[in-house]
Formats: C-alpha cells, sequence, structure tokens
C-alpha cells in the first residue's frame, strides 16, 4: 500500500561544507543518510529522519540543517497535521499509534503559572555562597511524636525507634527506567552518579545488573506487576524497594518490552529468555484492593526484615488523594505521584496525551488530603512526571512533596534530544536501546559526570532562590505553600493548587 | 535477636530439642511468628514445626537456609512468598497467593489452595493435593536452569497459566467425577511454558493450543507425578495411563503487531 504519510524533516545539505567525512552516515541508526559514490555526493532519505540531531551534532563542518517539511496540510486548529498523519498512520497500519517521552501538549502544566516568593527589606535574604544551607532531606515514614532522654551528663539519646529512611543530599534522584528501556550504559551512569552524589537511582522493572549491585545503597529497586528479575538478591541489593502501580505516561495500562529488544544482556537481567515479549500485566495481578496492596507492602518488608523503606507509585488520576491516603495507611513509607507529563518508553499516544492529571494538581491535593487526615508524617511523598528545571523541584516542594524524581531531564543531560521515537529501539544517543553498537555511544564516565553537573546546578540554583527567600533548610519549604503565588489561573484552580493569586 | 532472647521471650510456646525446633503459634502475630523463624533459621535449627497456625502471613519469606518448615492449620496469604528454598509442608489448607514470587523451595500442601498459586515464581515447586483457586500459576517464568513448576491434584479455576512465560504446570483433576475442568479462559495471554492437563478444558485462552503429549513431555510430566504422589501415597502410573493435553503458547509475541510505527 502505497503510504499517504508524508516525510516529517527534510534534510538540507550544504555540499560545500560538506567534506564527505561520513559521519552523518554512521552516526544515523535510521539510515536516514547514504553515500553515493558514483556523484561522490552525500544524499538522503528524508522519510527516515525523526529529528534527533545526532548528525547535525557531530557532523565536523556544520553541514546539515534539518528542518520541518513545509508541505504541511491546510492548517487547522481542529484537523492538525499530527491528527491527520495519526489516521492516516492508524488506516495503513490497522495499530495504536505509538510514542515515546512525555505528553507534548502545552496546556497540561501549572509550574510556570507559579512563581516563587523572596524577600525584600523586611526579612533579610541569604547568601548561599557564604551561609550555610541545608538540601538534605530524609524519605521515610516519620514517627507522631519523639521520645528523648537526657542523660546525666546532659547527653541527649533518642528513644523512638524510627523507620527505615533513605538520606538525599539533595531533594532529587533518578526515576525509574527500566534497563531494557534504557541501556546498561545509562543505568551505570545514574547509579554512579547517584551515589557520587548521594542521592538515588530507581532500576524500573528491569531488574538490576550484577555489576550495579555494588551501588546498590543508592538504589531504589522497583517490584511491578511483570515482576522482571524481582528476586531475593535484588530486594537485598537495593536501598528502598517501590511498587509500581502505574505511570503518569500511560496510567492504567500495563507495559510491554517487544521481544526484539530482549537481548541475551537483557535477558539475563530480566531472567526471562532472549526473544519473547517482557509483559507487564496492567494490574498487579495479587493487587485488587487497598488491603492487597497493605499485602503485598508487608510482604516485600518481610522479605526485606523491615529495613527498607516501601515505596508505592501511582499515576496522578482524578482521585489521587484518596487513593494517596489509603497507600498511606497500607504502611507505605513513601508515596510517588507521576503526573500526566511524566515520560516514557513507550506508550500509546492517545493514552499519554489524555489519561491521568498534571502532577501539580494531584500533589497539593494529595498533601493536603494527608495533612486533613493527620497522616501526612507517616509517609514521605515524591513528585515525578514532567519536572524540567530547579525552579519546577522547587515549587513541587513547596507544594507539598519531599523530594522529586527526574528521568527526562537526566536524559537530556545524557544527550537526548526528546525526539519521542525511544519505542523503536535505534536510539542513535545510545541511550533507549539495547543495541551494542548503539549503546558504546554513551561513556559512562562522561555520562556521569554530565548527571552530576547537572545535579549540582540545579542544586545550586534551588539554594539561590532559598536563600533568596530567607530560607536556609530545604525542610522549611516544605508545604509552604505561603511561598508560591499563583498568575493566570482561576479560583478554583488556586484553591485545589492551595496558593494565593499574585498581588494577594 | 539471639536464640536466647527468643527463647527467653517465648518459652511457653517454643521448644527445641537439637536442630528442631516446635511451636505453638496460637494466637501469635505473624511479624512475630516470622521474627522467630528467621532468628532459628540464623541459629542453625533445621527442621520447625509449627502448630496452631491461624491465618499468619508470609510463613517462609525472608530465610536464609534450606530448612524444612511443618505447619500444622492453615497458613496466611502469601505462604513462602519471595522465597528462597526453604521446604514448606502444609498439613491443612492453604490460602491465597501460596509461592507469590517465589525463587527457589519447595511446598506441599496437604489439602486445598486459593487464588493466585506461584504468582510470578522463577522457580522451586509447588504441590496441591486437592483443588486450587483462580489464577494459578499467572507469569510463571523460567530463565536458563530455573524452571519453576506447579502440580495441582484437584482442578483449578478460571485464568490457569494467564501470563504464563515459562515453567510448567499439571493439573491431575483426580477429584473430578467428569473429564472435563470447568476452567475457563486458561492460558489467556501465555507466551511461554508448558501447562499439563489430564482430562479436557472447558475454554481455552486465544493465545494457546493444544497437542498430544511427546516423549520429552512425558519425561518432565512422568517426574513430577511421581513427585506428586510421592508425598501423597498416589499411584503414579495409574495417574500417568489417562489422557493428557498439552497445552501451550501459539507465539512468544503474543502481541507483537499491535502497533503503528
Amino acid at each position: 500500500m502505497k503510504s499517504y504519510v508524508q516525510p516529517e524533516y527534510l534534510i538540507e545539505r550544504d555540499n560545500d561544507r560538506c567534506i564527505r567525512c561520513k559521519v552523518c552516515v554512521n552516526q544515523c541508526s535510521y539510515e536516514t543518510h547514504y553515500y553515493d559514490e558514483e556523484d561522490d555526493v552525500l544524499c538522503s532519505r528524508n522519510e527516515n529522519c525523526v529529528n534527533c540531531q545526532r548528525c547535525a551534532t557531530f557532523c565536523p563542518t556544520q553541514a546539515i540543517a534539518i528542518r520541518k517539511n513545509p508541505n504541511t496540510y491546510r492548517p487547522n486548529a481542529n484537523w492538525t497535521q499530527e491528527v491527520l498523519t495519526g489516521i492516516k498512520k492508524q488506516a495503513e497500519t490497522g495499530g495504536v499509534v505509538l510514542t515515546g517521552m512525555g505528553c507534548d501538549k502545552p496546556n497540561l502544566t501549572y509550574w510556570d503559572r507559579l512563581l516563587i516568593n523572596a524577600s525584600q527589606v523586611t526579612n533579610p535574604s541569604i547568601d548561599p555562597l557564604r551561609e550555610p544551607m541545608e538540601l538534605r532531606t530524609y524519605i521515610g515514614s516519620k514517627p507522631d511524636s519523639l521520645k528523648l532522654t537526657t542523660s546525666k551528663t546532659g547527653d541527649i539519646t533518642l528513644e523512638t525507634k524510627l523507620a527505615p529512611q533513605l538520606r538525599l543530599e539533595t531533594p532529587i534522584m533518578f526515576s525509574a527506567m527500566s534497563y531494557g528501556s534504557v541501556s546498561l550504559n545509562v543505568h551505570k551512569s545514574l547509579a554512579r552518579a547517584a551515589s557520587e552524589y548521594g542521592t538515588y537511582y530507581n532500576t524500573g522493572e528491569g531488574g538490576l545488573e550484577k555489576s550495579l549491585y555494588k551501588y546498590g545503597k543508592n538504589v531504589i529497586v522497583q517490584v511491578a506487576s511483570g515482576r522482571f528479575g524481582v528476586h531475593p538478591d535484588y530486594l537485598d541489593a537495593g536501598a528502598a524497594v517501590e511498587i509500581k502501580i502505574g505511570q503518569g505516561a500511560k496510567p492504567g495500562i500495563g507495559g510491554h518490552l517487544p521481544g526484539e529488544k530482549v537481548s541475551a544482556e537483557i535477558s539475563k537481567t530480566r531472567m526471562i529468555p532472549m526473544g519473547t515479549d517482557a509483559l507487564s500485566p496492567a494490574p498487579q495481578h495479587d493487587i485488587y484492593s487497598i488491603e492487597d496492596l497493605r499485602q503485598l507492602i508487608y510482604a516485600l518488608k518481610e522479605a526485606t526484615d523491615y529495613t527498607k523503606p516501601v515505596f508505592v507509585k501511582i499515576a496522578a488520576v482524578h482521585n489521587a488523594a484518596a487513593i494517596a491516603s489509603g497507600i498511606v495507611r497500607a504502611g507505605a513509607d513513601a508515596v510517588v505521584l507521576d503526573g500526566v507529563r511524566g515520560g516514557t518508553g513507550a506508550a500509546p499516544r492517545i493514552t499519554r496525551d489524555n489519561v491521568g492529571i498534571p502532577i501539580e494538581m494531584a500533589l497539593a491535593a494529595v498533601d493536603q488530603r494527608l495533612r486533613d487526615e493527620g497522616i501526612r508524617n507517616k509517609a514521605s511523598v515524591i513528585a515525578a512526571g514532567g519536572i524540567k528545571s530547579s525552579a519546577d523541584v522547587l515549587k513541587a516542594i513547596a507544594l507539598g512533596a519531599d523530594a522529586c524524581y527526574i528521568a527526562t531531564a537526566a536524559l537530556v543531560s545524557l544527550g537526548c534530544t526528546v525526539c519521542q521515537k525511544c519505542y523503536t529501539g535505534k536510539c542513535p544517543w545510545g541511550i533507549a536501546t539495547t543495541d551494542l553498537w548503539l549503546t558504546k555511544r554513551i561513556n559512562p564516565d562522561i555520562g556521569v559526570k554530565r548527571l552530576v553537573g547537572l545535579l549540582r546546578g540545579w542544586s545550586l540554583e534551588i539554594m539561590e532562590m532559598m536563600g533568596g527567600m530567607g530560607i536556609n533548610a530545604i525542610e522549611s519549604v516544605r508545604g509552604n505553600r505561603l511561598v508560591l503565588r499563583g498568575v493566570g489561573l482561576t479560583d478554583k484552580e488556586l484553591e485545589v493548587l492551595g496558593v494565593r493569586m499574585v498581588g494577594e | 535477636m539471639v536464640i536466647n532472647d527468643v527463647i527467653n521471650h517465648t518459652p511457653e510456646n517454643l521448644s527445641i530439642t537439637e536442630k528442631t525446633a516446635k511451636i505453638d503459634a496460637t494466637g501469635m502475630y505473624y511479624k512475630d511468628l516470622n521474627s522467630l523463624l528467621r532468628s532459628l533459621d540464623a541459629n542453625g535449627i533445621e527442621n520447625i514445626e509449627i502448630h496452631n497456625v491461624y491465618g499468619q502471613r508470609y510463613i517462609g519469606t525472608d530465610l536464609d537456609n534450606h530448612i524444612n518448615i511443618d505447619i500444622y492449620g492453615t497458613p496466611g496469604n502469601d505462604l513462602g512468598s519471595f522465597m528462597k528454598g526453604t521446604n514448606i509442608t502444609v498439613h491443612g489448607n492453604a490460602q491465597d497467593g501460596c509461592g507469590n514470587t517465589m525463587d527457589h523451595g519447595k511446598i506441599v500442601v496437604h489439602g486445598r489452595a486459593g487464588d493466585l498459586v506461584g504468582h510470578s515464581m522463577r522457580g522451586g515447586k509447588i504441590f496441591i493435593r486437592d483443588d486450587a483457586g483462580y489464577r494459578v500459576g499467572i507469569h510463571m517464568k523460567e530463565y536458563l536452569g530455573k524452571r519453576p513448576s506447579i502440580v495441582i491434584g484437584g482442578t483449578a479455576q478460571d485464568f490457569l497459566g494467564e501470563y504464563m512465560a515459562g515453567g510448567v504446570l499439571v493439573v491431575l483433576g483426580l477429584n473430578m467425577k467428569e473429564k472435563v475442568h470447568n476452567a475457563r479462559f486458561v492460558g489467556t495471554g501465555m507466551h511461554g511454558g508448558t501447562m499439563y492437563i489430564r482430562g479436557d478444558v472447558r475454554h481455552l485462552g486465544e493465545e494457546v493450543a493444544v497437542a498430544e503429549l511427546n516423549d520429552d513431555d512425558y519425561n518432565i510430566l512422568g517426574s513430577l507425578v511421581d513427585e506428586f504422589c510421592s508425598y501423597y501415597g498416589l499411584d503414579a502410573e495409574k495417574i500417568l495411563q489417562s489422557k493428557f493435553n498439552k497445552i501451550f503458547p501459539v507465539s512468544s509475541r503474543p502481541y507483537g503487531n499491535l502497533y503503528a510505527y
């Protein structure tokens, strides 16, 4: 069948600048570029281009420019290019339109309509370069009260037995991305960066590769519906265990690592035969209720002898507040909320862009609900899904989060250009692929530096903003919604966010 | 916790003779029972009898050594979940989630079991003398030498072997009057492993097919049935004379063509 779908991008090559080095041919895993020996010229198959910018970045003479195909359909606010192309693709394949990364629609974000306060005159701001500023925080269940005893010599001892806690040197952790959806070198970079900076990386549902067990005290191991790679050593290896119920990019649906991505290495860590589909069912079949969730939380606590916090991760959905209350009462040490803009290696586009709610609203609602019920201390709240700057992190903490998970931002620091083609498994940046030819493109030694650079940069920025507010500990920002004001929001939106209007 | 502490704290319901411990679990909270099991295991006890078990969960989870546990009564949900190599014998019925995500070891139940027997199990063996509930063997999987197996003496309910990705699941139907298992959607989403069913199945999932057993199948089935019969004093030869159906996945990639690229 002749495809009616036109190439999305056109490649323009400046033949005067091109030195025929063929870097573009070698770098593109979609076989977009080829060399015509007869005419001694490089040519393009435009239809293959995903605009990942790998070739343009590596072209030594900047001879390549990629631009959007000017042949667009007649402009139409409803029947957009994306809608028309999607329909044509579906007519030609009869399938579900897949995509990667988080929702790319503009109307689902609130971060940019929240503004942070600063001290002027009446309260001195603090210079973080010269004065102590604390970003350290602890994830885990906090006691209702503390019992202290003072000895005759004046030494104070804590009598209350604390639940297990994770110590974070910055309130930013790397969110779940399975080994399989991303490469081993990405996992290595994440694990080492987390270890170096004093934070945590999450394995996702693909197990923990043997060589990474040594970073265990900075690893959160995930248990999801497929239970891939979950065995006693894995649970023992991590610093915390996360039960994945849902993911912001695809709430309510399962995961599916296609058989062609289940290579020898992936099969070893997931503990399944090579080439078989790795299916993660939509529900965990031992969890149909909050009571069942409690059963799995405590199964994992028993399996780790109550030494590790157990997180429960849900996609932010309409009843997130009530569900989170149930999760806390079921005994979770932390609730992870993943908003509608959360990323993914593969999801139906229709689900990604239409199911779930923004993290800002879910976070505010959950924090308020847990406070109203007097159980906010019993679990930490972690915000995820579309955190793209240090300001987003700080705003999330002011809305009630204990810490944030980032994933897309971490991948961008490694080279990702958010081309949204992760599901093809051919990532030219060597990130979302298991092809050994491509995975070599991430050098973990460099990856660590880039990730640590990101963590350091954001942490410095958070300290700058905190200093500006006259606050010297991240704990004092948590749930402190007075430091936020909303702009361009309705009364109802402000009410749910628990934030006042600018000028108020 | 050292063993002396345990004995000092619970003298009335624990007795130890050499490598064998006897526990009276009457009124014991599951957390305390499992903590006691952990310390007995850590202190070189090899055999544990637990009497008057009444719904305590997670028995056998997180024990490091390959010890034997005999349970008298009714253990609670998630018996042997994430288990590493313990041998458990239940003199009674088991509840839901028996062998959940179990890695290694063995569970022998002299009675019935509830739903989700062997959920996501990746190694070890489970034998149930009588019937089991829904979704037995859901998402069990195998890798290299690790091949989990479950044998059900009676029949099982709907969604038997759902999402099954590896291992062996045997249902013998020994207590059935008619030779048709009433379960529906057997093998839905199955993409690995094998089921051997004595008698016919009322309704199969879309992802499986039925075949006759070959010699290799009979070898695998024979050794599991032999072992099953050795626990319950049954005649394996007689059972193996009946007709078995082999249920297997038609593809290791059941959902490969759902997407538009």
